[in-house]
């Protein structure tokens, strides 16, 4: 959606701007815009020799960027976030793959701030979202989801692997010793609650997002610092019934190579 | 309004007639999706139709339905709204091209994690309303064993499973008869080898299906499941073409190889199932 209002913004502001005119970019209020990305540290100077298009498209390109992002930790945001669940939900629908959500608390993070002051809050935020992109596979997308809240969506994870990942996740967060001033060192916890996007059958984000909520209350529940998820519903067929179940197909090949035997019942028997 | 037969039954006055409770309710499923349900009960609602049953589809894939798409109809009611009691049941039941009446989900309904108690009132009342009233109802069930489409299936007097011969779908089908036959107690089940490349092997397949089934599914002595092969689909580039055209394959092409499958099918559920018409 984004991309395409882009698009409509760009095709727009070029249509407007024909090479001969003398249209300059100084008539444009860039000012805010430029300030925005000089504040997240991006080259917004125009080069010598770049044409007006290119840099005004430079432009847009680094505030959609900037609008998928959270500023704080520089994860995505919630936005980014919600599009990604989105697009991840039709592709579970028709393709069946499996595709997890975790949702994570960091545990007792307020009394983090109430003992030590937000800056610290902040330096907590901040480190564990660093340690959380370390954990994770570049096709993953994790978004800070709220205040303390983070949200992971892993494409392609097989469900006999999911307990697996998240308890690593959850390791690696625990095991991290956090700097927050030189005096002080933090250690914080976190709790995960996760939900497979149902297969085969369109749902909806919200309903998604509800079931990885509630196993985040679970795990909250029972005393934080672990990881609850909603299994899926297991078709579950062994390798024994899985051997057996393919003997036709042995049979298939050999009758195509034998040229199908004349009585073979034919198609268009009616 | 397309140039459709309206079923008797349609008629606004025959809604007051006695109702004759014999309908068979069956259900069109599948292990995996994309494996041709809406396909198969489309075409075979058109070909028990055009042997003079009284047919409606009902749209039970709540989540997925593409009925509309394969009938090319845009309906303003659906049976969301008859769910959420925004509009009569009378009023949703649509004509389809190829001589059936049809009943759509539309996009409201999504996939309930757990099967509520307002969906599962609302489709056991709308069932028991449909069947006096048709000789057949087909429902489009998703694929596999969420709790809606095992409750949706679990209404209905036969199963009807569409499987492909790859062995990914072969392995669901297998799997969701095992839930069927464990959750519901089912003792047939009826496999429909659709996008078959060889002809005879959908028998072959439903032998295989079978010895498995009687070895590893531990059922009632006396009661054996029982898997019969009730026809096979060859793959067929007018299934396709149909859809493309947004034509009912059965209305159009039926002499194409795929459609004389399924008025084979038609034939043989009449010789086993339903009734032949009055
Ligand atoms: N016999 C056939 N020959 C060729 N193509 C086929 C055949 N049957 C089905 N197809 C193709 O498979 C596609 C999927 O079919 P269909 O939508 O009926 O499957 P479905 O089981 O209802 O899917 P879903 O689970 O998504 O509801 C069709 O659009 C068609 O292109
Ligand atoms: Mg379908």
């Amino acid at each position: 959606m984004i991309l395409t209002l882009q698009y409509q913004f760009i095709t727009f502001a070029v249509a407007r701007i024909p090479d001969s005119s003398p249209f300059s970019l100084h008539s444009l209020k860039l000012d805010d815009a430029c300030a925005l990305l000089q504040h997240d540290a991006q080259n917004i100077e125009q080069e010598a020799d770049e044409p007006d298009a290119a840099y005004l498209q430079r432009l847009i390109d680094g505030l959609c960027e900037l609008s998928l992002k959270d500023p704080l930790t520089g994860l995505n945001n919630r936005r980014h976030f919600c599009s990604v669940l989105e697009r991840s939900i039709d592709i579970v629908a028709r393709s069946g793959e499996s595709v997890l959500l975790l949702l994570l608390d960091i545990d007792r993070f307020k009394s983090i701030n109430d003992s030590h002051g937000h800056l610290a809050g902040d330096q907590v935020l901040r480190e564990i979202a660093r340690c959380l992109a370390r954990c994770l596979r570049p096709m993953d997308t994790i978004a800070r989801y709220g205040g303390e809240e983070f949200a992971i969506i892993l494409p392609n994870c097989q469900p006999v692997f999911g307990l697996a990942v998240a308890e690593r996740i959850r390791k690696t967060v625990a095991a991290h010793t956090i700097p927050v001033s030189p005096l002080l060192s933090l250690q914080v916890t976190i709790s995960i609650g996760g939900a497979y996007a149902p297969e085969w059958v369109r749902s909806t984000t919200d309903l998604w997002i509800e079931r990885a909520d509630k196993q985040l209350y679970r795990a909250k529940s029972r005393g934080r610092d672990q990881v609850c998820l909603d299994q899926p519903r297991e078709l579950s067929v062994s390798a024994e019934e899985k051997g057996l179940l393919f003997g036709h197909l042995l049979m298939d090949e050999a009758g195509t190579r034998e040229n199908a035997p004349s009585d073979a019942p034919k198609w268009e028997n009616a | 309004m397309n140039d459709v037969l309206i079923p008797a039954a349609e008629n606004k006055n025959s809604l007051r007639l006695p109702l004759k409770p014999l309908g068979k309710v069956l259900a069109v499923t599948s292990g995996k999706g994309g494996v041709g349900k809406t396909f198969v009960s489309a075409n075979l609602a058109a070909a028990l139709a055009r042997r003079g049953h009284r047919v409606l589809v009902l749209d039970a894939d709540l989540g997925l339905a593409n009925l509309d798409v394969v009938l090319n109809l845009h309906p303003k009611i659906t049976l969301h709204d008859v769910f959420t009691g925004k509009a009569r049941l009378e009023d949703a039941i649509l004509p389809a091209p190829g001589g059936f009446s049809v009943l759509l989900a539309g996009s409201g309904m999504v996939e309930y994690s757990r099967l509520t108690t307002e969906v599962r009132d609302e489709f056991l009342r709308i069932i028991g309303s449909l069947v006096p009233r048709y000789d057949v109802v087909l429902m489009d069930t998703g694929a596999g064993i969420s709790d809606v489409v095992l409750f949706a299936v679990s209404l209905a007097s036969e199963v009807l499973m569409v499987a492909t011969p790859e062995p990914t779908s072969l392995t669901d089908a297998y799997a969701t008869i095992k839930v069927l036959v464990g959750q519901q107690l089912r003792q047939t089940v009826r496999l429909i080898v659709n996008q078959s490349t060889r002809p005879g092997s959908g028998q072959a397949i439903t032998n295989q299906l079978q010895q498995v089934l009687d070895r590893f599914v531990a059922t009632d002595p006396g009661h054996p499941i029982q898997l019969l092969h009730l026809g096979d689909i060859p793959v067929d580039p007018e299934v396709r073409q149909a859809i493309m055209r947004r034509q009912l394959m059965m209305q159009h092409t039926p002499d194409c190889p795929a459609g004389k499958a399924i008025a084979q099918l038609a034939r043989t559920l009449e010789k086993t199932v339903i009734p032949k018409p009055a």
